[in-house]
């Protein structure tokens, strides 16, 4: 595939640009379809068009482009790293530390979209 | 016609006992009016952040050592992604690649078989609100509320492996765990309230075949009874579904209790996709030995163990011994009441807790728990009986008369007080048997001839002279002397 | 009064020279007149302020002083703060009124700091020029064509051009070092875990981290000092004992004040990448390092390279869960019409978020979904861990590691706003900083055509006292951070 570019001109982003996507020919690269930005669009819940589906395409695929460079580390043996600290995590005493959460509630739910008798509403859930 | 094997493997959300939500300050009490127990950071307002409630870890140490699992020393919380308007977040905080308790099982009962089901592994997670169909008002046509006050709440998810082979090992499981977790004090077990709540994966294969069938996982099942009926009816309809020529796919279905049958569910249509990852705000939970050495000392003697006891000190039979040890509260009065009775009454103890104890109980719908009569009371009963000051009938009296006076005499204070003693006075009753058979030369003359229910008569009138408090058994030995 | 450094004017204050009202009037006055036309502004509030520079004045007639007491001070818009709109930049939270304070805004108002608005930036803090805001654009006050940089662009906007003594700002890939490099500011990214994250909306969660935007190093100190503590709402916040971040810097002045620092020069830093004119900028920084005292050694970050493709994973995963709360059922936006739950859903999120968030929604959707978690997400986190094990093996040769901050100086407004790939190529240099969670500043180093250019210095963990020392040395000898943009008197 190659790297989706939106320009044209000569400028240093070329040159960067190309270092980092020079190893894509090396491996396979894979490329998103039509019907799979739908799927996630609809598994992150936003609703899209077929116009905007396929500006998204190009887009992510560019984005893709990018990402892909990593693919070509041997990264064998690495252990990922999930935090920037290498720590435990810190427990909380099990103590309520809540009081007063009729005042706590109005003050939520005065920004909700739509809440009735200290419940949120939303269309009904069907199960 | 083909032979079908059942397989079933069963999850379980337990729900702990803590005080506040595994990963806010609120409250966990069930019952407020709805979202007066969700704070900032169980409706997920932007910017807030989960922190660890102690109290929940120290239940899955206390689980994870009860089953004999490792409790892992590293475990990481995770972030199941999905939509549903009762999850505030939009992701359910879990664990799922490095879960806090692996392995460890359970034994449990069919009639007559052991068992033991082999655990899969348990999780802490948080559970989601709830969202109410029913019940809203007018201007809420249409629409479904959202009640956050259970989101946020502690759960120990238990996975088994599909070791069980049958509705009733299915529901033997269920209450064999519903028992050791309120055993070891980390679930009130309260069903109603959603406090114990089993998912049911429910396949069936030809039996011979090694290879699993298609699942169908039945969720929510809150009652044994429900559980019971929803594995069957799913068992038979599978049988028939496959035998009809059609195929199992996976499902999630809901049990209706009205019907008794099961239904698909038809939401989740793409709850295969969970994007599970670690979650960025929660570091690895680190659990080292001396925390877990600290809760292994805090742990209860385990149901096995205590039964094992039951046998070995008490001289009870396996049957006594699995009765009495159905739940901590209830082994724990038993105990009780042997000590107060003395080791040599066991038996007594438990004929008492199990027959007259728990026809009472059962009669006003209590608990052990809410016993109206004590252990100690209970004991000192029967330890009467034992010595000989009352008799089995006048001790059924006293018993009674202990339920409902409430905890405040004891059996010795009711017996000194009515007079219920038992007659044992060789000296008293011989006058007595004498001046009975002076009054009843017939009675004698018959039980002369041969007549041994001429006998009983002689006893009986005996013990009604003395309103039944003559020792039955020194009345009978003086009789055979005084006619021998 | 406006150039003074934030000690002076907290001297000025203490000693009743000017009161909290006055300054603050000075400022509410300079937005009303300048902000029209930079945009650096969401909610400004001249009563709320006001009333605070009044309590702030009887803390200072009472002689309860601090640091901060009394000065004014912008807070970026992705701070909740109690009852003030807090937009993160969405149309998605464009109605959303903050019940509760961020630890950030808290700890501002126990120093008694007056709120003095909250500030424009990318919409959830996704983007390098400030561009996806809702609330449309920031200008450059350096040239009013040019974006600021982002996300904080709102706060580097305000400070640059004088609309606030200083400011708070977050960074996630270069979000704070950035915008303080296009308009010659100092701006720090303390190491994660400094300042709280609680009430700061989530962007990425294991690379957000919140730090100073100001005039100089020293007010950067002042304003960590505030910023920085230990918080137990943040499973991530560091439980350190206390330091004073402007310690090093009262030092006095001496001929080689740097004498025994080494200084790493990545060679990754001075490759192609950057421009030639920048990078003019950043030799002559060099030299005036050396002059200081610093020897310079060579070191190497072999994986850098690949630090964007391992953000655009983690980034976007991470944010692409964070941004699930944002459904229109709670708070926010609900879309107007639907037919059922997944259509409301759909709907809102649809039209309450821009085209960038939803781009990066969907690319983090995609990244964790069945079957390509481990291609991408675990790589990238396995690339992480390389990238922060450069930065560990390079801290063995050297003190502080320096280079650009950015490979260019601010772009036109528009430019690269149609292009993703060539937004993201902004931040190569500041990145990978955010995966290995280290702390950087970035401060001006001089001009290219009349546009300021920024040097960026690289801490080890928990350096930031040292890393702001070597900036203040710098600051001491040179004066482009007191440069200050035309035609915004």
């Amino acid at each position: 595939m190659a790297p989706v570019r939106g320009c044209g001109g000569k400028n240093f982003y070329d040159t960067l640009y190309g270092s980092l996507v020079y190893h894509l020919s090396d491996f396979v690269t894979m490329s998103l379809t039509l019907e799979q930005v739908h799927r996630i669009a609809h598994l992150a819940r936003i609703e899209i068009d077929e116009i905007e589906a396929r500006r998204t395409l190009d887009q992510l695929n560019g984005i893709f482009g990018l990402i892909e460079t990593m693919q070509a580390v041997d990264t064998q043996g690495i252990e990922p790293m999930a935090h920037a600290q290498e720590l435990a995590q810190r427990l909380r005493p099990d103590c309520v530390t809540e009081d007063d959460q009729r005042a706590w509630r109005a003050a939520f739910q005065a920004i909700a979209p739509e809440a009735e008798a200290g419940l949120y509403l939303v269309p009904k859930v069907i199960e | 016609m083909k032979q079908w094997e059942v397989v079933i493997g069963i999850e379980t959300h337990v729900q702990l006992s803590t005080r506040a939500k595994i990963f806010s300050g609120s409250s966990t009490a069930f019952g407020a009016a709805p979202n007066l127990q969700a704070n900032a950071v169980d409706v997920a307002l932007p910017g807030v952040l989960p922190v660890l409630n102690k109290g929940a870890v120290a239940c899955a140490i206390r689980f994870g050592l009860a089953v004999g699992g490792e409790v892992a020393p590293r475990s990481v919380f995770a972030r199941k992604n999905y939509f549903y308007p009762d999850l505030p977040k939009g992701y359910q905080i879990s664990q799922y690649e490095l879960p806090v308790v692996r392995g460890g099982s359970l034994p449990i009962q069919v009639g007559e078989n052991e068992k033991t089901i082999s655990l899969t592994r348990a999780h802490l997670e948080e559970d989601a609100g709830k969202s109410l169909h029913e019940g809203l008002g007018a201007a809420a046509q249409g629409r479904s509320g959202i009640d956050l006050n259970r989101a946020g709440t502690p759960l120990l998810e238990i996975v088994t492996e599909p070791d069980m082979r049958s509705a009733a090992e299915a529901v033997a499981y269920a209450r064999a765990l519903h028992a050791l977790v309120r055993w070891i004090g980390i679930c009130d077990g309260n069903m109603q309230e959603g406090s114990f709540r089993c998912d049911a994966n429910v396949s069936v294969r030809p039996a011979g075949e090694s290879r699993l069938g298609t699942r169908r996982e039945i969720k929510n099942l809150n009652s044994f009874r429900f559980m019971q009926q929803a594995i069957d009816y799913e068992v038979r309809w599978q049988i028939a579904t496959i035998e009809d020529g059609g195929c199992i796919e996976q499902a999630t279905v809901l049990f209706d209790p009205a019907s008794g049958e099961t239904r698909a569910m038809r939401s989740k249509e793409d709850a295969h996709d969970y994007r599970y990852f670690p979650d960025p705000d929660l570091l690895p939970l680190v659990i080292d030995r001396q925390w877990i050495e600290q809760v292994r000392a805090d742990l209860p003697e385990l149901p096995a163990a205590r039964r094992e006891r039951l046998m070995t000190d008490g001289g009870l039979s396996a049957y006594d011994a699995r009765v009495l040890t159905a739940s901590l509260d209830l082994a724990n009065y038993y105990e009780a009441t042997v000590a107060a009775a003395g080791t040599e009454n066991a038996k007594a103890c438990a004929n008492w807790v199990m027959v007259d104890l728990a026809a009472r109980l059962n009669r006003e719908d209590r608990e052990i728990g809410e016993s109206p009569i004590s252990a100690t009371q209970l004991g000192g009963l029967i330890a009467r009986i034992a010595d000989g000051t009352i008799s089995t009938n006048m001790a059924r009296k006293v018993f009674d008369e202990l339920c409902s006076g409430g905890h405040g005499a004891s059996a010795d204070e009711i017996i000194a007080r009515q007079g219920l003693q038992q007659i044992s006075d060789s000296g008293a009753l011989t006058a007595l048997v004498d001046e009975l058979l002076a009054a009843n030369p017939g009675m004698v003359a018959e039980f002369r001839s041969g007549k041994e229910k001429a006998f009983n008569a002689l006893v009986g009138q005996v013990m009604k002279a003395t309103r039944g408090q003559a020792n039955p058994q020194r009345v009978s030995e003086l009789l055979r002397q005084k006619l021998g | 009064m406006i150039e003074l450094s934030l000690t002076d004017i907290a001297q000025a204050l203490a000693s009743r020279r000017i009161s909290s009202v006055e300054l603050t009037r000075i400022y509410l006055d300079r937005i009303a007149r300048l902000d029209p036309q930079l945009n650096a502004f969401i909610t400004v509030e001249p009563e709320r302020s006001l009333a605070q520079a009044r309590a702030a004045d009887d803390r200072l007639a009472r002689g309860e002083t601090q640091a901060l007491t009394g000065i004014p001070i912008a807070h970026k818009d992705i701070f909740c703060a109690r009852d003030w709109l807090t937009t993160c930049g969405s149309k998605m939270l464009s109605n959303f009124v903050s019940p509760y304070d961020a630890a950030v805004i808290s700890r501002f108002e126990q120093a008694g700091a007056v709120l003095l608005g909250k500030t424009n930036m990318d919409e959830f803090a996704m983007g390098s020029s400030t561009e996806t805001s809702c609330h449309g654009p920031t200008a450059n006050p350096w040239a009013l064509d040019r974006v600021p940089g982002g996300s904080s662009g709102g706060s580097a906007a305000a400070v640059a051009a004088r609309l606030a003594p200083a400011a708070t700002g977050t960074d996630t890939g270069g979000s704070i070092r950035q915008p303080a490099a296009l308009c010659n500011l100092s701006g720090m990214k303390p190491t994660y875990g400094v300042v709280s994250r609680y009430g700061m909306i989530a962007f990425a969660s294991s690379l957000d981290q919140a730090g100073p935007l100001a005039r100089s190093a020293a007010d950067c100190a002042v304003l960590l000092n505030c910023m920085a503590g230990f918080d137990e709402r943040d499973s991530t916040s560091l439980d350190r004992p206390r330091e004073d971040f402007a310690r090093e810097l009262t030092a006095a002045a001496a001929s080689r004040p740097l004498a025994g620092v080494r200084i790493g020069l990545p060679q990754q830093f001075f490759g192609e990448g950057c421009s030639p004119d920048v990078m003019q900028l950043v030799e002559a920084a060099i030299a005036e390092y050396r002059q200081l005292g610093a020897d310079t050694v060579p070191v190497s970050l072999p994986s850098m390279d690949l630090s964007v493709a391992a953000y655009y994973v983690i980034a976007p995963a991470e944010a692409s869960s964070n941004l699930a709360r944002f459904d229109g059922v709670r708070y926010g936006y609900r879309a107007p019409a639907y037919t059922d739950l997944t259509d409301m859903y759909c709907k809102s999120r649809a039209q309450g978020f821009g085209a960038e968030v939803k781009r990066r929604i969907l690319v983090g959707t995609y990244v964790l979904s069945h079957g390509y978690y481990d291609a991408y997400y675990l790589q990238a986190q396995r690339i992480r861990r390389l990238i922060a094990n450069d930065f560990a093996e390079a801290f063995r040769q050297c003190d502080v590691i320096l280079g650009p901050t950015s490979p260019s100086t601010a772009f036109r407004l528009g430019e690269r706003a149609a292009d993703p790939v060539q937004m993201y190529l902004s931040d190569i240099y500041t990145i990978a900083v955010n995966l290995a969670g280290l702390p950087a500043i970035s401060i001006p180093c001089g001009f290219a055509d009349g546009l300021p250019a920024g040097l960026q210095l690289i801490g080890n963990y928990f350096t930031e006292a040292r890393l702001l020392n070597v900036a203040h040395r710098y600051q001491q000898v040179t004066d482009w951070h007191r440069q200050r943009p035309a035609g915004h008197a």
